[in-house]
């Protein structure tokens, strides 16, 4: 129970003030431009677009800075703004075999049509501090060669699936496409509802669940597929026009997860897969995503559920960190009543157990 | 409109300024801010999805002579999303088309081609040769 309180203005107000001069920082150090957010930090504009499921640099560029780097508070910042705007519509479903790739590696086949691409990545670097960093150094430019122009690059799973071993994605065009933002969810969720949940999941929820499943809390055996990293075109038909148009070209990162499957009655054994797909490149978070969606497929393959991972009520209810902040934060608001209830219930209890024991000793 | 949606207001409003006879125009509807659902797919070919929305600025015009103009461009800048429906007005006019492409169309084409070619080949660059080492008696 909340208990309308006052007399905390002054001290709200000044502690807003005193807020703002902490987020500047010393004067003395230049002020942080949202274009070198944007560049130089990238990868947290990323994360804030993927999870605040909002796709503007700028603005998450903004929210970062508002939040002081507290990514979280930009995620919720983000999702705030978005309720200010109005929704045009959907757009066709992005086709990412037609992306541009800037990067795309598979661990199942080495030599695969299109090669392995390794692009933009930390893997293989050491993890040592670069020290030359804290300097101001233009780095080294990047390698160029020629590319072979045209040279396609093939899903993996495509691949698999000539031979028929691994499960065929069905489009399932007249199905409707579900939407946590306008419905709330109910259970059990579809496909397309638990993709978009954990699409704008929290990483570090999604990540410790799909760590989990590789642990043996569920195990179904992950084969990184294919990982490509790029820019698709957004298709958008307008009604007023009745024809699709590209509205823009956005960046996307998609892993395609293989996995180990028995088996069942009704299904012949065969590799079953698991998808995670983010804005910008947030590849560790789309690798745990896919873990978590094969894992929570466990009921439509029939295998058992046993694990947190499969347990879609419990994945599916905690992975959004904007309802998870808000739910613990709130403690943090007046629960005066709540607590002398609570103190009136101890203090009786107390006096009552004193009582018996005094009561026992006279025996 | 995928070029003049990928391009950026700057270089549109140069080669628009640079057009000669502009023809007057008003708003049918003012540039507006909103969003896009972006839809994906399970798997990359499956079942349909709600991925997260995107921001989308929209513009209508008519041009003094007759004829209008559409523009939907990703993010918030409404000049954008007005030079956008402008040249697509004007590309609506027979006459004017093909002068429009040459003039407009074509050279953000061609810096969009030779971005991405940039990108192609340092993305080339970090392609694995794989090499087996021979084991020698």
């Amino acid at each position: 129970m909340y208990v309308a309180v006052k007399g905390g203005e002054r001290a709200i107000e000044n502690a807003h003030k005193l807020l703002a001069e902490e987020r500047r920082g010393d004067p003395a150090t230049p002020e942080i431009a949202l274009s070198q957010i944007d560049e130089q930090l990238s990868l947290a504009v990323d994360r804030v677009m993927t999870e605040g499921s909002l796709y503007d640099r700028a603005l998450a560029a903004l929210a970062i800075k508002q939040a002081r780097g507290d990514l979280i508070e930009a995620i919720f910042l983000l999702r705030a703004y978005r309720t200010t705007l109005t929704r045009f519509g959907a757009s066709d479903p992005i086709d990412t075999a037609k992306m541009t790739i800037r990067r795309r590696i598979s661990a199942t086949y080495k030599d695969l049509p299109g090669g392995q691409v390794l692009g933009p990545t930390f893997d293989y670097t050491h993890r040592l501090l670069d020290f030359s960093l804290a300097d101001e150094a233009a780095p080294a430019l990047a390698a160029e060669v020629p590319a072979e122009p045209g040279s396609a690059m093939p899903r993996v799973a495509d691949l698999l699936n000539q031979e028929g071993l691994i499960e065929e994605e069905a489009p399932g065009e007249d199905a409707a496409v579900g939407d946590v933002t306008r419905n709330a969810m109910t259970l059990p969720a579809n496909r397309d509802v638990r993709l978009q949940l954990l699409a704008r999941g929290d990483e570090g929820f999604v990540l410790a669940l799909g760590y989990s499943t590789q642990r043996g809390y569920g195990r179904n055996h992950p084969f990184a597929g294919e990982i490509r990293l790029g820019e698709v075109a957004v298709e958008f038909t307008p009604p007023e026009l009745g024809f699709p148009v590209t509205i823009g070209e956005i960046t996307v990162t998609e892993c395609q997860m293989i996995n180990q499957f028995k088996g069942s009655a009704e299904r012949p054994p065969q590799f079953t897969r698991g998808y995670g797909i983010s804005f910008g490149h947030c590849e560790r978070k789309t690798m745990a995503m896919a873990n978590v969606d094969r894992a929570l497929r466990a009921d439509d393959l029939g295998e058992e559920v046993t694990a947190p991972a499969q347990d879609e009520e419990f994945v599916l209810y905690h992975c959004d960190n904007v309802e998870a902040s808000g739910f613990v934060q709130h403690l943090k608001l007046p629960h005066y009543v709540d607590f002398q209830s609570e103190l009136d219930i101890v203090r009786r209890l107390r006096a009552d157990f004193e009582a018996r024991r005094t009561g026992e000793a006279a025996e | 409109m995928a070029v003049l949606a990928k391009a950026s207001a700057e270089a549109i409003e140069a080669l628009w300024s640079a057009l000669p006879d502009r023809p007057a125009w008003t708003h049918l509807r003012p540039p507006e801010i909103g969003m896009v659902m972006v839809r994906a797919r399970a798997g990359g070919a499956g079942q349909r999805f709600n991925m997260g929305e995107m921001t989308v600025t929209r513009c209508v015009v008519r041009l003094a002579g007759g004829g209008t103009g559409h523009a939907y461009v990703a993010g918030r800048d409404g000049r954008h999303a007005e030079l956008a429906a402008l040249i697509d007005a004007l590309m609506q006019i027979p006459a004017r088309r093909d002068e429009v492409r040459r003039s407009v169309i074509d050279p953000l084409a061609a810096t969009q081609a030779e971005a991405r070619a940039r990108v192609a080949r340092r993305t080339a660059a970090t392609k694995v040769d794989f090499f087996t080492m021979v084991r020698g008696d």
